[in-house]
């Protein structure tokens, strides 16, 4: 099979997608999104792409399985110790002065990265004066995040990805284990609204203080990129931060003289002051 | 396969002993090499990497981890981070990945690989080099199913042999080459002008 039928049926199959369930990966980055299409494609037993677009648009049940497979799902809690150090070292202390906050975790997948803020913010007395909204387009990932239950067997690595965080408590406090599973303190959610939103087609709704994207933007194409990077500045109030992941960078973004680099390392800029 | 094709792009892939073979192959490049490079290493996800570092002291060109959309200039060497796997985009831009592991691995070498031989087809070369996993052998089919080049390090003298080996079983067509002679192939396979 030629690359260039493959690729007409990655075009065709995103347009169904869309067409069909409003779920818009047309903007995605496609080196990324074609190895994925094609493990749904051999999980879905399909011969080609096209047999797979046709399974898409008769048959609704497929959809979640879809998603599952274009919506790469891969977090633990304080995923990457150092970045919240840095929030907990740098950023916070910028926070502190606000009476009341609000932050943005864009892409929040089964919640991991919304929790590990929870349970900072609460160790550094900040909880009590901040939302937090965790948004995916995912609603499976949506209703994990809900409930905020994970495996047993990762929370050795969560317990030592809080620690090197500069955690000031035990990450056991705020589980409880029962059945294999850990579940998270359930006043953890108290400050905390799960919602869908799409970077893709969905517009600013709310002001917030920090921004948090992490490993999000790498799966958008470069003009996707500019649009979710352009809601973040718009949502962000002056010298609000926008956190992105380690290997993620404003550097080639239409938006990048709107931020200063904040802690450059740790890929954390800043809004600036002025537009 | 005799004839030397004109590429337009290397990938390489190694695991086990790749800090030697890499000591290799990249010095051997002259300043303003015409073509990019791409790197995939199998590296412990949670350490800030210092090959890149390491190999750019030793080479005349530009060597650097990858970062997400960088257009892919020539003449660079690019290594994929630690815990992301490298890809390359149509529009010749690369782009990283935190999809589940492939073979165990993030970086994958196949991941690498087969979307370079995606997008470059015939004018891509890639090199399986030294290491102990299976990785890389898809990758080095779907570079030679495109029509791209196909070498791996002799087994005999990887420190290493599975991944070259592996790759010579899923990959038949492919050449065993020394170090030396991969590193001669490079500096033939630039374009003329």
């Amino acid at each position: 099979m030629s690359s260039k039928t493959e690729d007409i049926e990655i075009g065709l199959l995103l347009e169904a997608i869309y067409r069909k369930y409003h779920y818009d990966f047309r903007g995605y980055a496609m080196a990324s999104i074609k190895r994925r299409l094609n493990q749904a494609r051999e999980h879905f037993d399909c011969r080609s792409l096209s047999l797979l677009q046709d399974r898409v648009l008769h048959d609704e049940t497929i959809l979640p399985g879809i998603l599952s497979f274009l919506t790469v799902q891969v977090s633990e809690l304080f995923r990457d110790p150092d970045y919240f150090r840095t929030i907990r070292e740098q950023v916070v202390p910028h926070l502190k002065t606000y009476p009341s906050l609000k932050v943005w975790v864009a892409g929040c997948s089964a919640g991991e990265e919304v929790y590990s803020l929870a349970i900072l913010f609460r160790e550094e007395g900040l909880e009590e004066r901040t939302l937090f909204y965790g948004t995916d387009i995912n609603p499976e990932a949506l209703k994990k995040a809900e409930a905020g239950v994970y495996e047993l067997e990762r929370i050795p690595l969560f317990t030592e990805n809080h620690r090197r965080s500069g955690g000031k408590s035990s990450l056991s406090d705020y589980y409880t284990a029962a059945y294999g599973a850990a579940r998270l303190d359930p006043t953890l959610r108290r400050h905390v609204v799960f919602s869908d939103h799409s970077l893709v087609s969905d517009a600013v709704f709310a002001e917030v203080q920090l921004v948090s994207c992490r490993n999000v933007l790498i799966y958008f194409d470069r003009d996707l990129q500019d649009r979710a990077v352009g809601l973040f500045k718009d949502s962000l109030t002056r010298k609000g931060f926008l956190g992105l992941g380690s290997k993620e960078t404003l550097r080639f973004s239409r938006h990048a003289e709107n931020f200063a680099e904040f802690v450059p390392g740790e890929r954390i800029y800043q809004k600036l002051g002025a537009g | 396969m005799t004839r030397t094709a004109k590429g337009e792009a290397i990938v390489i892939g190694a695991s086990a002993g790749a800090l030697d073979a890499l000591s290799v192959l990249l010095p051997a490049l002259p300043k303003g090499y015409p073509l990019p490079v791409l790197v995939v290493v199998h590296l412990p996800p949670d350490k800030d990497s210092i090959m890149a570092d390491l190999l750019r002291s030793k080479s005349r060109v530009d060597v650097r981890e990858a970062e997400d959309k960088e257009p892919i200039t020539p003449g660079t060497v690019y290594l994929a981070p630690p815990d992301y796997h490298l890809l390359v985009e149509a529009d010749r831009r690369l782009s990283l990945s935190s999809e589940e592991p492939v073979l165990y691995s993030r970086p994958s070498i196949d991941v690498l690989f087969e979307s370079a031989a995606d997008v470059y087809g015939p004018a891509l070369i890639g090199v399986v080099l030294t290491g102990a996993s299976s990785d890389g052998a898809r990758g080095l089919r779907a570079v030679a199913r495109g029509g791209g080049v196909a070498l791996v390090q002799r087994p005999d003298q990887a420190l290493a042999p599975v991944m070259p080996k592996s790759a010579l079983d899923l990959c038949p067509g492919a050449r065993a080459l020394s170090l030396e002679e991969i590193a001669a192939y490079f500096l033939e396979a630039v374009p003329r002008v």
